[in-house]
């Protein structure tokens, strides 16, 4: 049986920050719907992965120190991505291996770090949603969520009780996007011809809506999808599942 | 044309070049499939697949913290049962080794195994140069080197030539054969080499194969091949020289079998490949056949320095090629663009350490850390950690552009400070949120160039989630 109502930390990525606030809402919305107590601790910026994944092990370190007491008081620390998740979850401890009192804490604070649907089922026992969508989805696999974490099902279940919604997977549903965060940035042609290719294995599954549970991974296929002209809408799986379908646009797309 | 010049500092310009070839491109979406769909049915149809994998992984991890022993008592065997074990720190004390020993045997030509540790030494323009013709004779080294190009795979070094370009290949070096003889079936092509080879194996004086495995108790070399070229290169010549590095000992018969029943599976999805020679010295009295000297020249260069550091971990690699057939990087811009002699994320790893970080800088930088090669490789080798920790190197150095370290700091100096993260980020995404709401996404952006070089910038909502969850009196602290 899951505890009556714990308390949650959320974990709001520095992406849904900026970008896009409406996943963060879509997540509160969505614990709150599962019995749980939702903050969100001020003391959050991001989880350290720019700096980690580009060498400055330093300032990633110190990122994860300097958050890590923000989400020690919790039950439960929920992040609405896997890569992020995966960071707090996998490679936090690895940061802050070399001090001992640090890493019982940090160690403690990566046991209770989940990504946003895997928590929904496998710690809060949901296995369905008061939502509805009307559309054909593909549900896109973000690399760190599926092989980080194995995030694979528990989106899937979740969409499968989204009214009037149909879910297919992708024709090489394992194969990475492209974004790889800076890399995206760094190595721009290999970058956009691995976007390019998974724009055409989304566009030729015929779907009208592309889903993920990474805001990186979304943004930097929305953005090959709306250069190409493509009329495929895209959303976080949170804003789906939380029936926020109507709160904002979808992910490149304006107001109406 | 030799790999000895790595071209690894120009990798971006090299993958520009890769994805823009039309031919190549074609090929590598075909065959990265292939080489998936079947490994993944080869893991599947063997329960044990997993456990094969840690016993490996645990194997190897002995190996390399016992090197020493195993490497010593690997020569001894060598030794007692009548061959040589030639110790070369560098690639240029392997190259002498080599031409000593061709030199001593009169040698004129030279025929050779699929060997990476040649091509790591760049042993075919050294004998070249010193008047020793060396002669490929597994069929995709046989293509490329009679194309003058390097591998773009390490189990497929013609991968990047399609079947047309070797019949093309094959009518410009066959001059003796008629030139209206049909070459389009894959068929017709091996027979053509085949035949061409046969004589070049006869005539050779001195073979030279690679080693997937040293076996420290019987002093045995073990390779795999497909095409049973391997065994005419190294029993028929008078003289038979094993290439391989350092790692690739261990123990015993019993641990080559456990690592065996991965390698293939891992490969090409077989279950074993089609010929697992085994050579024990030079040939005894009552042996038919073999030859008469056995020498084994093992290369370090460069390998040893990792024993004990964050890279050990590699030296675990048995070079199956899986993690390149399974990366997405090198499934867009195939092997050459790596400019070295090991691509893919194997390469990402061991290229900076034997040809240096300097060079080499860009290989580890070039992957999304999509965690797909260390899914599937056998030896379990951490592949993105690795990267990760090379990046950390190329970082320290000080060789990314300075340009990317000012802004990397400039932002972590304000993510580690929230309060002033929270003011720095509000207004510009406030006012990037209000110019991009007509369309929803940037087509264009200053400093964004990267990025929308290849794909909008969706514009963000507007007020940072942060203010927004304030303004609403959204809950700061746990509740009591």
């Amino acid at each position: 049986m899951p505890e009556p109502s714990p308390n949650v930390a959320l974990f709001v990525t520095c992406l849904a920050d900026l970008f896009r606030p409406t996943v963060g809402f879509a997540a509160v919305r969505l614990l709150e719907a599962a019995g749980c107590t939702v903050t969100v601790p001020r003391a959050q910026t991001c989880c350290g992965q720019p700096a980690y994944n580009s060498g400055d092990r330093e300032d990633a370190a110190e990122i994860a120190r300097r958050t890590l007491p923000a989400l020690e008081p919790f039950d439960y620390v929920v992040v609405p991505s896997g890569s992020c998740a995966a960071m707090l979850r996998l490679h936090w401890p690895a940061l802050l291996a070399d001090d001992a009192e640090l890493a019982t804490r940090v160690g403690a604070v990566a046991a209770k770090t989940w990504e946003l649907t895997s928590f929904l089922t496998d710690v809060r026992g949901v296995d369905s949603v008061e939502a509805a969508y009307e559309g054909i989805a593909v549900y896109h696999d973000s690399c760190s969520g599926l092989r980080e974490l194995g995030v694979r099902e528990q989106p899937r279940r979740l969409l499968r009780s989204v009214a009037g919604l149909t879910v297919r997977d992708l024709g090489a549903p394992e194969e990475c996007c492209g974004f790889g965060g800076l890399f995206a940035v760094k190595y721009p042609d290999i970058s956009g011809r691995m976007v390019s290719d998974k724009a055409d294995d989304i566009e030729a599954s015929g779907a009208d809506t592309l889903l993920a549970g990474d805001l990186g991974c979304l943004m930097n296929m929305a953005g090959k999808l709306k250069r190409r002209g493509s009329a495929i809408r895209v959303r976080h799986v949170a804003e789906v599942l939380a029936n926020a379908g109507d709160a904002a646009p979808p992910i490149g797309e304006s107001e109406a | 044309m030799s790999v000895e010049v790595p071209t690894s500092h120009r990798f971006p310009d090299n993958a520009r070049a890769a994805l823009a070839d039309a031919t190549l491109q074609r090929g590598l979406a075909s065959a990265k499939l292939g080489f998936r769909v079947r490994r993944s049915e080869a893991a599947a149809r063997l329960p044990e697949f997993e456990t094969l994998r840690d016993e490996a992984r645990d194997i190897k991890n002995h190996v390399l913290a016992h090197l020493d022993l195993y490497l010593e008592a690997f020569e001894q065997r060598v030794t007692e049962r009548g061959g040589h074990v030639h110790w070369a720190g560098d690639a240029a004390a392997a190259r002498d080794i080599v031409l000593a020993i061709c030199r001593a045997a009169g040698a004129r030509t030279v025929t050779k195994g699929k060997s990476m540790i040649s091509e790591e030494i760049g042993l075919n323009a050294f004998l070249e140069q010193n008047g020793v013709e060396p002669v490929e004779t597994d069929l995709g080294e046989y293509i490329i080197q009679l194309r003058g190009e390097a591998p773009s795979h390490i189990i497929a070094p013609a991968f990047h030539v399609p079947k047309a370009e070797v019949a093309e290949t094959f009518q410009k070096h066959h001059k003796s054969l008629d030139p209206a003889r049909p070459l389009e079936q894959p068929r017709q092509l091996l027979e053509e080499a085949r035949a061409m080879l046969r004589d070049r194996f006869f005539a050779a004086d001195v073979g030279i194969t690679g080693a997937n495995f040293l076996i420290a108790e019987t002093g045995a070399t073990v390779i795999v091949t497909n095409e049973g070229n391997g065994d005419l290169t190294q029993t028929l010549p008078r003289v038979h020289i094993v290439l391989a590095s350092l790692e690739k000992v261990v123990p015993t018969l019993e641990d080559t079998s456990t690592i065996l029943r991965l390698l293939a599976r891992s490969a090409t999805g077989q279950e074993f490949t089609s010929y697992t020679t085994f050579s024990t010295g030079p040939r005894r009295g009552e042996d038919l056949d073999g030859p008469q000297e056995f020498h084994v020249v093992l290369l370090d260069n460069g390998r040893s320095d990792l024993i004990g550091t964050e890279l050990q971990e590699v030296l675990r690699c048995i070079r199956c090629g899986a993690c390149m057939n399974h990366c997405p990087v090198f499934g867009v811009i195939g092997g050459h663009a790596y400019g070295w002699v090991y691509p893919g994320p194997i390469g990402a790893v061991l290229s900076p350490s034997l040809i240096g970080i300097e060079e080499a800088h860009h290989l580890p930088s070039a992957s999304t850390f999509c965690g797909r090669c260390e899914s599937v490789c056998p030896m379990r080798i951490p592949l993105p950690g690795l990267m990760r920790h090379l990046r950390e190197r190329e970082y320290g150095r000080g060789i990314p552009p300075a340009a990317q370290r000012w802004g990397l700091r400039a932002w972590a100096f304000l993510a580690k400070r929230p309060r002033l993260y929270r003011l720095a980020t509000a207004l510009p995404v406030r006012l990037l949120g209000l110019v991009g709401r007509r369309r929803g996404a940037f087509r264009r952006l200053p400093l964004a160039g990267g990025w929308t070089a290849e794909r909008d910038l969706p514009a963000p909502q507007g007020p940072t989630f942060q203010a927004l969850w304030n303004r609403a009196g959204g809950r700061r602290e746990r509740p009591r």
